[in-house]
């Protein structure tokens, strides 16, 4: 976090407020134009032009610090971007606050999964969205639906769904929260390091579910560490270094090294600088 | 095994606490047999009243993790204004002086509740200085309206709310509807979980329930019928217990049916989870601190009632009590855990030890003790069975 755009600088300048005609806009489901997000004197993340499409993968990289967090968050509606533009669908929206962004169809898994561990399963995925009959709660109505949205996603590793959150594995509890989004018919899901603190078989039940999400034409955005799980799911990347996005393409275009390359130094010699805009 | 296991992790929530309780009621009825008499016993449920509503108020907080140190003499501000309000003076009728007092104690939590979450205070302190300040405001009104640091009721109605008794007749009705209405409940739950396939209980668990439910309420009416007078005929249910039964009803339907009870349970468990669900937490905390008030107004009635006017010195460990009782029956004081059914279950321990060891004339220094020692072990309990808790 620095006021020094750092070498990618040049890169990013080249697109800034979108212009008529952008073709990012026409085909993305979210198109961030220049967002750029300070605390007082601290950058954050700076300049910032992504294109996030329909029912792919998109993998946020980027060493700590990097800025992914502060990113996700000014999506999320947990900040207000300082400056830029959020085109949803093409058209330009503004994200004040979590119930902005999830109104539009934004979803964000966050890293301590915002669950609550005294509440059960049902009462976990309808959270602040509870179905009522005459003013009371209607639970055989939200059990029903739990149980159809876990099974739509092959969930099927809870022994019940009354179960409290708080006795479930990492995994389950990243497969609730994953659920939660779904079924709200959230457009894109934002997953904050969702295999961080998995074992190996509950990593591969994650990162089938967010395959799974792709498939049914959900926008994914995934910020996670681990690279062989990013070669594994995502259909696209995206690298931050120092606040700057430095660089973002399909995922063809890199490999281990010069992903890591890009992520340690910001600039890589064998990826060409894909600047989304232009 | 395995259900003695569920047991101690606490799965079952309330039977360590109803199995201690058998306990003290099977070792008070041995030293003294008049502990189970009709009389006593109805004069027990008379004396947990106010355990049991205090404990009612504070589980709201409770279940926030906040709490409420002020329900003592906000109760005793309550108390005092319902006494002047219908005192010879003032001639005020009975419901305007209690809607009055509602609205006073209601007003108060909520202020303390606006003071907490404005000034981004713990609640602990907040209730702190509310305890001093009302207790000094009970003592300003009472100073100032009575005679000799305290105010006499003559009003009928205010009387009987704690010594007034219901018909025989009304008092079967009262149980036979109850139990009825319980029942119907309960089945109908049942049934349209199995109409709509979901998994549900073995049918006997629920015939055992309402079997169970049906001896309580037989049990009850023949106790509160019988004759527990000397001289004169004294027999039927005392007001007090249906108005414990009705908040204990209304609290339980508002934690467990409505949006504004999920949510307090949501708060209590993970706050900033609340907050990223859309959950406007600041007003459910006011809501809870409100609903705090509310019922710590209906104990001040039952209070008044009960001590036959007001103190300037009323009891300084009331609040403790409230505390005691909600903690006692099971509720965690961390918040997110709890039943407005911890409350009635640990307001009637406490008030056995207290009617037990008086009865085998054993002093208060000793009553203090065994109180103590009874809420430590509930505290380890909760301790233990926050460790391991599986299910609601």
């Amino acid at each position: 976090m620095t006021n020094n755009p750092g070498p990618s600088g040049s890169m990013a300048s080249n697109s800034g407020p979108t212009s008529p005609g952008d073709p990012g806009l026409s085909t993305s489901l979210l198109s961030l134009r220049g967002i750029s997000k300070n605390f007082g004197a601290v950058q954050a993340v700076e300049n910032i032009n992504l294109d996030i499409p329909p029912g792919q993968v998109t993998a946020l990289m980027g060493d700590n610090g990097a800025g992914k967090s502060v990113l996700i968050k000014t999506i999320s509606g947990i900040w207000a971007p300082s400056s830029g533009q959020m085109f949803w669908k093409g058209q330009e929206v503004h994200i004040h606050t979590p119930r902005d962004s999830e109104h539009l169809g934004i979803a964000t898994v966050y890293q301590d999964l915002a669950l609550c561990d005294n509440l059960d399963i049902v009462q976990n995925m309808f959270l602040g969205h509870e179905k009522t009959k005459v003013g009371l709660l209607d639970e055989i109505k939200m059990e029903l639906t739990t149980k159809q949205t876990l099974a739509d996603l092959s969930v099927s590793t809870v022994k019940s769904v009354r179960q409290l959150v708080g006795s479930l594995s990492g995994g389950q509890r990243q497969a609730i929260a994953v659920a939660r989004a779904v079924m709200r018919d959230s457009q894109l899901v934002i997953m904050d390091e969702p295999t961080a603190a998995l074992g190996v078989s509950q990593t591969a039940q994650v990162l089938s579910l967010i395959k799974r999400l792709a498939e049914r034409g959900i926008a994914v955005l995934v910020i996670s560490h681990n690279l062989n799980d990013v070669f594994q799911v995502a259909d696209r990347a995206a690298v931050m270094y120092l606040g700057s996005l430095v660089s973002s393409g399909p995922i063809s275009n890199y490999d281990t090294s010069s992903a890591v390359e890009l992520i340690t130094t910001g600039e890589s010699s064998r990826v060409p600088p894909t600047v989304v805009a232009s | 095994m395995g259900q003695v296991r569920k047991l101690w992790r606490g799965d079952s929530g309330m039977v360590p606490i109803v199995l201690g309780l058998a306990i003290l009621v099977v070792y008070f009825q041995v030293r003294n047999s008049v502990f189970l008499s009709a009389g006593n016993v109805t004069n027990l449920f008379v004396q947990a009243t106010v355990f049991i509503l205090l404990g009612m108020a504070e589980i709201w907080l409770l279940l926030l993790g906040d709490i409420d140190l002020s329900v003592g003499y906000t109760m005793g501000v309550g108390a005092a204004i319902t006494v002047i309000l219908v005192d010879h003076q003032f001639h005020w009728p009975w419901y305007a002086a209690f809607a009055v007092t509602l609205l006073a104690t209601t007003g108060i939590a909520t202020l303390q509740g606006l003071i907490v979450i404005f000034f981004r205070l713990p609640s602990f302190i907040v209730t702190l200085a509310g305890l001093l300040f009302w207790e000094g405001m009970l003592i300003n009104l009472v100073d100032h309206q009575g005679i000799g640091g305290s105010i006499s009721n003559e009003n009928k109605v205010l009387y009987n709310l704690v010594n007034g008794n219901f018909t025989t007749l009304f008092t079967w009705i009262f149980m036979v509807v109850v139990v009825l209405f319980m029942a119907q409940s309960m089945v109908r739950a049942d049934q349209r979980r199995r109409a709509s396939g979901l998994v549900t209980r073995a049918r006997m668990v629920l015939v055992f329930k309402i079997g169970a439910l049906a001896v309580a309420g037989i049990v009850l009416a023949l106790l509160f019928n019988a004759n527990r007078g000397t001289f004169i005929v004294l027999q039927g249910m005392p007001y007090a217990i249906p108005i414990d039964f009705a908040v204990l009803a209304a609290g339980s339907v508002i934690l467990t049916k409505t949006k504004a009870g999920r949510y307090i349970y949501a708060i209590g468990g993970n706050s900033e989870a609340a907050r990223r669900s859309g959950i406007n937490v600041n007003r459910y905390r006011l809501l809870a601190f409100a609903l705090t008030g509310l019922t710590t107004g209906i104990a001040s009635l039952l209070y008044a009632s009960r001590l036959g006017g007001i103190s300037d010195n009323i009891d300084s460990s009331l609040v403790l009590y409230a505390v005691a009782s909600a903690v006692i029956g099971g509720t965690s004081l961390f918040g997110g855990r709890g039943k407005m059914i911890h409350a009635v279950i640990g307001g009637i321990v406490i008030a056995t030890i207290y009617n037990g060891m008086a009865l085998i004339s054993i002093g208060p220094a000793t009553q203090y003790m065994a109180i103590a020692l009874v809420l430590l072990a509930a505290v380890t309990i909760d301790s233990i069975a926050r460790r391991g808790s599986t299910t609601n």
